[in-house]
């Protein structure tokens, strides 16, 4: 498909503006643009068809199913979208004078209420704008903490090497030294590990509950308790509440602080990576040191954007809980368990789980005795998924399982859908003991097929360049 | 109670009796039993979609809607155009997760490259990241690209967005770094100030331009000072403004950001919005973010990609240039889509009607008795006048259905877009006359 510069022609345009109702003036001479901006010029027809070919090009969790672990990328309800479209919404400037903006204050003082009581926390800001964003905010209020008691000796974040990556980096860009702790056999927090680490110099744990391998863990007490023991801090990933939500919550595991991602668990849609909303949620003595906007609330607190954070997405993720409500939370967070253990055990047999027990939301295959036999990887698995159009599962991660594919079906699949996807899943395991080559190409009648990353990497080509 | 669980109670049943259990409870045998939830929690039941419409409807119904907004800092009211309202909302789009799979993902990966491309155009920098949160957070992450091992501290500013500034000190808070601010002279930065400040220690430094009271900056000035001091420049700018006016590469800037709303959002309460942000080629490999790149397939076709992965935390973990993994691809996809839609001729038309309005509103509002400039200086869209009794003035707007000018430090501060008409203009000035008679 050709780029939107390719269909670019001197001098096409859409009709958009007036002409100018009032005397125009000059920028003066030094500060003006020599070369105007090389931008597409357009017609509408173009660009309404570019758009709609790029469209095509896309495949959402609307368009079909998409096990994406860790990702929770359940049906995004129309609804969500209608609400947060609303003028009474959009057109409301946030420094717009307080008596004028009671509704979008509603809106977040309602939310702010009910994910307090989902997660068993005090208090919440919505300002960071993803899950990454939130863990930032969530390990600066550990630092605050310490700091404002003067405790400056504490300068290490645990973390589990099951982890998302984004947890040691948060560490790092928090000014923390990260102390990984190896995972027992089970995937779960190791007591001995974390023991032997814990010290006077232990600002927090970051740990996702259930886990990265799909795991609860059974000793989430011991954990916090071991932590709170060493004066450390205790911080939630909410990476996986979608799995625990209405069933038990982080507050009562004996978590300080946590963040959560609206666009995973609370339905909002990811926009293809883009926006998201990762509100953070702390215990009463935390609250303190939650976000401000300086302009909304003045200053004397930390900052981590600007403004309220993306507070359309909050629209969506209130009228997806409103929608759902007490029993609905549950409802939803059981089935999706339940959806995850059925598909673990349809597809069992041929790819085998990476621990063969009950899971939570999501479960990891290990594909690494398939790949011995077959000589078939986990990437050419999923690879060759796309040619169902089905979106793969996370590939190799986490990292402590070897071949790694991580999926989870989310509890807005059908039994119908799931038992399709382990029939794919099945005629690829035989697939790959009968035909191992056709898989080593895949995708075959996908877009585009295997790109060159390798290629992209060495010899970077970022923007379009005129010939 | 609403629900999007689409199995029937007799599949629910069967697919736990497939799993070998009875009930649901078993699922969560990990679940200590005294933190399993016996008591449903504390939030009202679910409702049916038509009741959470109204109940939603009627929040929305709380907040008042300006006619007309003469109010920016940060936040500017521009006329979207309809297409670009409309084709972010299908399905395929909006519903896609970070464009891992590639050969799934051509559509966002596309869009992210052409995103890219005409953020290097608007800004005259070569490689532009396919975008952050927003124009506060990518000033916070610029200033953390400078820093090495001897040049630790960042200068901002003092005549930037308050919210940037704030974020910028957090940013630098996390990592144990000094930001310090350049004082604010005439709404501007204040040139011997900062000379005086550049010293050997020092990274960065962060300029606004328009400065946050809308104030034109002597940019090409401030880059050479700053690099003769061997520091790195980041300049913010904002987008609608560099259809017309000097490019950053051009002011000798290392690193372009900026608050991206300007480009097709509309002002939400502040978001979503997102963040630009560009640099030179040299710097490429310090960026933080998704970068897509161009390639070849399997076939020898052209494909685009997430590419040098390298710098990125699922990579290095803690040693990663960022914790950021996401970026806003849809604000992304429609700021790609306004400017597609407007054009350089017409990004050029609203940015030169902004000034226009703005110069009018200005010169008549200072026709008034009473009623002065604050800053004296070259500006954009934006100015501070004083007046008396600016309460009064605002709230009499208000009753007129007009978003004055935000209160600032002794004065108000005004914006004018292309969106407002003369005549909308026209009946703010006679409010504000009005009362000042």
């Amino acid at each position: 498909m050709k780029l939107i510069f390719e269909k670019s022609a001197s001098g096409r345009k859409c009709s958009i503006l007036p002409k100018c109702d009032v005397e125009t003036v000059e920028l003066p001479k030094e500060l003006r643009r020599e070369v105007k901006p090389a931008l597409p010029e357009m017609s509408e027809t173009d660009i309404s068809r570019h758009y709609t070919e790029l469209n095509h090009r896309v495949h959402g969790v609307n368009c079909g199913f998409y096990p994406l672990g860790s990702c929770t990328m359940k049906y995004n309800p129309r609804i969500d979208e209608e609400m947060a479209a609303l003028p009474g919404f959009t057109a409301i400037h946030p420094l717009a004078p307080k008596h004028t903006t009671e509704g979008c204050r509603e809106v977040l003082d309602t939310i702010r209420k009910y994910l307090c009581e989902v997660t068993g926390m005090a208090d919440m800001t919505f300002q960071p704008s993803a899950g990454a964003h939130g863990e930032f905010t969530g390990v600066l209020l550990i630092k605050q903490y310490h700091d404002s008691r003067g405790d400056t000796k504490r300068k290490k974040i645990i973390v589990p090497d099951s982890a998302h990556g984004t947890n040691p980096a948060t560490a790092a860009m928090c000014g923390y030294d990260v102390v990984n702790i190896a995972s027992a056999p089970n995937g779960c927090v190791d007591l001995e590990a974390l023991k032997a680490v814990l010290g006077d110099d232990t600002a927090g744990l970051m740990l996702t509950n259930p886990n990265t391998v799909g795991i609860f863990d059974e000793n989430i007490l011991e954990i916090t308790r071991l932590v709170h023991e060493a004066g450390g801090l205790c911080y939630y990933d909410g990476a996986n509440l979608n799995a625990v939500m209405g069933v038990v919550r982080p507050g009562d595991m004996g978590f300080d602080c946590i963040h959560m991602n609206l666009h995973k668990t609370f339905a909002t849609p990811h926009g293809g990576g883009g926006p998201g909303a990762g509100a953070v949620g702390c215990k009463d003595f935390l609250a303190k040191f939650l976000p401000h906007s300086a302009m909304m609330e003045g200053e004397g607190h930390i900052q981590v954007r600007g403004f309220a954070g993306n507070f359309l997405v909050v629209v969506k993720a209130l009228t997806y809980i409103m929608t759902l409500g007490r029993e609905g939370i549950p409802e939803a967070a059981k089935n999706a368990v339940l959806n995850a253990n059925y598909l673990m055990r349809r597809i069992q047999g041929t790819f085998e789980p990476a621990f063969d027990r009950i899971c939570m939301h999501e479960f990891v295959l290990d594909l690494s005795g398939f790949k011995k036999e077959t000589g078939v990887t986990a990437l050419d698995v999923a690879k060759s998924l796309i040619d169902y159009g089905m979106h793969p599962p996370t590939m190799y991660f986490p990292m402590i399982v070897h071949e790694a594919l991580m999926l989870e079906p989310t509890e807005t699949e059908s039994k119908d859908t799931l038992d399709w996807a382990a029939e794919v899943y099945r005629k690829l395991y035989e697939l790959g003991h009968t035909d191992p080559e056709y898989m080593h190409g895949a995708p075959h009648n996908a877009q585009i097929g295997r790109p060159d990353e390798v290629k992209a990497a060495r010899n970077p080509i970022v923007r379009y360049t005129r010939a | 109670m609403g629900s999007y669980v689409p199995s029937t109670e007799a599949e629910r049943r069967e697919m736990l009796k497939a799993i070998g259990l009875t009930d649901y409870r078993e699922l969560y045998r990990d679940v200590p039993e005294k933190m399993y939830l016996d008591e449903p929690l504390n939030i009202p039941e679910g409702m049916s979609e038509l009741e959470v419409s109204n109940a939603i409807s009627a929040m929305a119904a709380k907040n008042k809607v300006f006619k007309t907004v003469l109010r920016g800092a940060g936040a500017y009211d521009h006329y979207i155009p309809s297409i670009v309202k409309y084709i972010p909302t299908k399905e395929e789009f909006l519903t896609a997760y970070t464009p891992y799979q590639a050969e799934m993902s051509q559509g966002v990966l596309q869009s992210i490259f052409e995103y890219q491309t005409m953020i290097c155009e608007l800004t005259g920098m070569d490689v532009s990241n396919a975008s952050v949160y927003d124009g506060a957070t990518a000033a916070g992450e610029a200033a953390a690209m400078c820093r090495d091992r001897k040049r630790r501290v960042t200068l901002v500013s003092g005549a930037s967005h308050p919210d940037t500034i704030n974020t910028v000190r957090t940013y630098c808070y996390g990592t144990g770094d000094e930001m310090r601010i350049v004082p604010m002279k005439d709404g501007k930065t204040d040139m011997a100030a900062l000379r005086e400040m550049l010293t050997e220690d020092v990274a960065s430094v962060y300029i606004q331009q328009p400065s946050f009271f809308g104030q034109l900056e002597d940019a090409t000035a401030i880059g050479e000072m700053v690099h003769a001091a061997g520091a790195m420049y980041i300049m913010g700018c904002n987008p609608i403004a560099l259809a017309i006016m000097k490019t950053p590469k051009d002011c000798g800037a290392d690193i372009a950001v900026g608050e991206g709303q300007p480009l097709g959002m509309p002002l939400s309460y502040g978001g979503p919005y997102l963040g630009f942000m560009a640099t030179l080629t040299k710097h490429m490999r310090k960026l933080p973010g998704r970068i897509v790149g161009q390639t070849t397939d399997s076939k020898g076709d052209t494909a685009y990609v997430l590419s040098l992965q390298a710098r990125e935390q699922h990579i290095r973990r803690e040693k990663a240039s960022s914790n950021i993994c996401s970026n806003q691809a849809l604000c992304a996809f429609t700021a790609g889509l306004y400017m597609a839609t407007m054009g350089p001729d017409g990004m050029a038309e609203a940015a030169n009607q902004c000034m226009a309005k703005a110069h009018y509103l200005a010169a008549k509002l200072c026709e008034i008795p009473g009623v002065i400039l604050k800053y004296k200086g070259d500006f954009f869209h934006e100015f501070v006048t004083e007046m008396p009794r600016q309460d009064e003035v605002l709230k009499a707007l208000e009753d007129a259905d007009i978003l004055g000018g935000l209160p600032v430090e002794g004065g108000i501060m005004w914006c004018a877009t292309e969106k407002v008409t003369k005549a909308q203009l026209d009946k703010a000035i006679e409010v504000v006359k009005e009362v000042l008679a």
